[in-house]
């Protein structure tokens, strides 16, 4: 590196990095605005979210996250008066406007479909893609190419296209609404990711490893089980965070295909709403505990990002 | 007896994994070994091992998208409606093809798709690649800085989506805020969702906010790719750093533009979270892109039938354009 820098005529001038800099710099803050708003907006009470000009200074309340969780009836002043004292933080909020908390809200089932549905999908589709993507990396497979090409076709096809005869067979087999015909559904989208990216991580890992392995003694899974799957760790974990992501965002087939029982929180955090419409702080809260997990994931995978987008067509 | 067999078995097995370099000496350890060291080799070709590790993925494929491809084919040619299961369903030939590729309104949806794809895809491209060209320069702290620029693309389009109609809100909403500020124009008339000209672009600025990032990626990917002596090179030969620009770097990250442009091509065609949330296809139908108009079709008017035509007609286009598409990248890169 040094040697081919040393002498290069082409290291960028200080003025123009400076310009680039600045430029991009710009860029990355109006371009994280948006998020910020959310997180602001998550702490606001609702006539402060709502108030004009746009507040950027206010009192920090977790009303829109008590709003989430709970449901609320409108009570009389009489009544609220007559209640014993408030038992928690939320309560006294809801009681200030003339309130008080009926239930638990859906967000938490919500919250908890996506995670199971998420965890479950990826642990199968990279299950089943890390077998495929080694059948594919180390045997000759007659028309390899081609099933390749038709796994990845698979995810080219519009969402709603493939609901449409999905959401016929699942009331035929009686999965409709049903967190496991959700994972089926996203192992499978997410299964072609998968073999993509993992044929990658696994090409890289040298025959000779196995090979010596077999020599000693192994047999073909054993040396899979016990000197391929220790090499592709760092590889599978990216795409498991990879299938991880797209089964949490997913919001087509999810908004089509489940109404209760399976729904998960894409479709259900748009639905959220107080008197007279969208109440945007529990909106705004239910977003920034949605955001959160993929936030972390998104950082700790920043070196893999490049090829888990392409599937596995760019690597560094 | 038991010993030529075992070397028989690894023989047969080292073919299979096309290893010529270890096949002797392998023979030879297995001759030389006595039968209690030898282990015995247990286990599955590797032709079947090959079928059992492909397999499962295969059968789930084809359970969970070539069946039903092949169901909503077979339900193209019929009347059927799913909200209606004990009509008598009849075989209506090609006649719902005939109607979607004559009816007006489906061919105002293709250009409506047409229309959005278009404008995201170039300002993606032209933001996207400005941005990975100026991080290229490797200013301090740009890895930080690209990181953050990387953050929207990973979020679900559908929940950030959703929030956009609140930045979007005429009276309170920031963006309407900021425009209103910076032009003077005043709030109440900056409606992006109901006003039938802006529409459009509400849902273009937040898919490109959302996107740009993603082809910044790959861009810049295509930018380091190039190595620095073809720049030294030029340098030598006096060639202007415009010249450069034109000559050197934009062939050569073409086909890591080319590539984003793909990708994002295919996953716009498809879009439907983002203007679901944001507009659901109106005001009136003026962002109603085709797969807007696909789930009415499937999901609201029932005629599952007729938007099984619809949904195969635009699984072949994507597939037609992409295929086309990718003959055309092989040939710049090949280039």
């Amino acid at each position: 590196m040094s040697l081919t820098t040393a002498h290069s005529v082409v290291v960028p001038t200080r003025t123009s990095k400076r310009i680039a800099g600045s430029i991009v710099i710009l860029y990355a803050l109006i371009s994280i605005i948006p998020l910020l708003w959310i997180f602001a907006t998550s702490f606001k009470t609702p006539p402060d979210s709502i108030a004009y000009p746009p507040k950027i200074l206010f009192q920090p309340s977790t009303e829109g996250y008590c709003n989430l969780f709970t449901t609320r009836t409108r009570q009389t002043p009489e009544y609220i008066a007559s209640l014993p004292p408030a038992a928690s933080f939320c309560d006294e909020v809801t009681r200030k406007r003339n309130m008080v908390i009926a239930g638990p809200s859906n967000f938490l089932p919500r919250f908890i479909n996506s995670l199971v549905i998420a965890f479950g999908s990826t642990f199968c589709a990279v299950f089943l893609g890390t077998l495929a993507a080694y059948g594919f990396s180390r045997f000759k497979v007659p028309l390899a190419d081609d099933l390749l090409f038709f796994i990845l076709s698979t995810r080219m096809m519009p969402p709603i296209a493939v609901a449409i005869p999905i959401y016929l067979m699942y009331r035929e087999l009686g999965l409709s609404d049903s967190a496991l015909g959700m994972i089926l559904l996203y192992t499978a989208v997410n299964v072609s990711l998968a073999v993509w990216l993992l044929k990658g991580f696994i090409d890289e890992i040298p025959r000779e490893y196995e090979e010596a392995a077999m020599i000693d003694g192994y047999t073909r899974l054993q040396a899979f089980r016990k000197v391929v799957m220790p090499q592709a760790t760092t590889g599978i974990a990216a795409t498991a965070i990879f299938c991880l992501i797209f089964a949490w965002n997913e919001y087509a087939f999810a908004a089509l295909l489940t109404s209760g029982n399976a729904q998960t929180a894409p479709p259900f955090i748009p639905t959220i709403i107080g008197e007279g419409g969208q109440d945007w702080p529990a909106v705004a809260a239910g977003t920034t505990i949605f955001l959160v997990p993929i936030l972390v994931f998104t950082i700790l995978l920043r070196k893999q990002l490049l090829r888990g987008i392409t599937f596995g067509a760019v690597r560094k | 007896m038991g010993r030529r067999l075992k070397a028989e078995q690894w023989k047969r097995i080292m073919t299979d994994a096309r290893v010529s370099t270890y096949q002797r000496v392998a023979d030879t350890a297995a001759r030389a070994t006595p039968k209690k060291l030898a282990k015995p080799v247990t286990g599955l070709s590797d032709r079947m091992v090959a079928w059992l590790f492909i397999g499962p993925t295969m059968l789930l494929l084809l359970a969970i998208n070539i069946f039903p491809l092949f169901w909503a084919i077979g339900l193209s040619f019929t009347n059927y409606r799913a909200n209606r299961p004990n009509e008598v369903v009849d075989n209506v030939g090609l006649r719902n093809y005939e109607r979607i590729l004559t009816d007006p309104d489906i061919w105002v949806a293709m250009q409506t798709t047409a229309n959005f794809v278009f404008w995201t895809i170039a300002l993606q491209t032209l933001i996207g690649f400005s941005l990975a060209y100026f991080i290229d320069r490797k200013f301090r702290g740009h890895a930080f800085w690209t990181t953050i620029i990387l953050v929207p693309m990973m979020l679900s389009p559908a929940v950030v989506g959703n929030f956009w109609r609140f930045l979007y809100e005429p009276q309170i909403g920031l963006f309407a805020y900021a425009v209103s500020f910076v032009s003077g124009i005043p709030t109440t008339e900056i409606e992006m969702l109901s006003n039938v000209s802006l529409a459009p672009w509400s849902i273009i600025i937040v898919d490109t906010w959302m996107w740009t990032p993603y082809v910044m990626l790959i861009c810049l990917a295509g930018l380091r790719s190039i190595p620095d002596y073809i720049y030294e090179a030029a340098e030598v030969d006096r060639a202007s750093p415009f010249r450069q620009f034109w000559s050197i770097t934009l062939p050569m990250a073409l086909p890591f533009i080319m590539l984003a442009v793909l990708f994002r091509g295919i996953e716009n065609f498809k879009m439907f979270d983002m203007v679901n949330l944001l507009t659901g296809g109106g005001p009136g139908s003026t962002t109603e892109v085709a797969s807007i108009t696909l789930k009415r079709e499937a999901f609201e008017k029932w005629r599952t039938g007729y938007s099984s035509a619809f949904a195969i007609i635009l699984f072949v286009a994507v597939f037609g354009l992409a295929n086309i598409y990718v003959k055309a990248l092989n040939r710049v890169k090949q280039r």
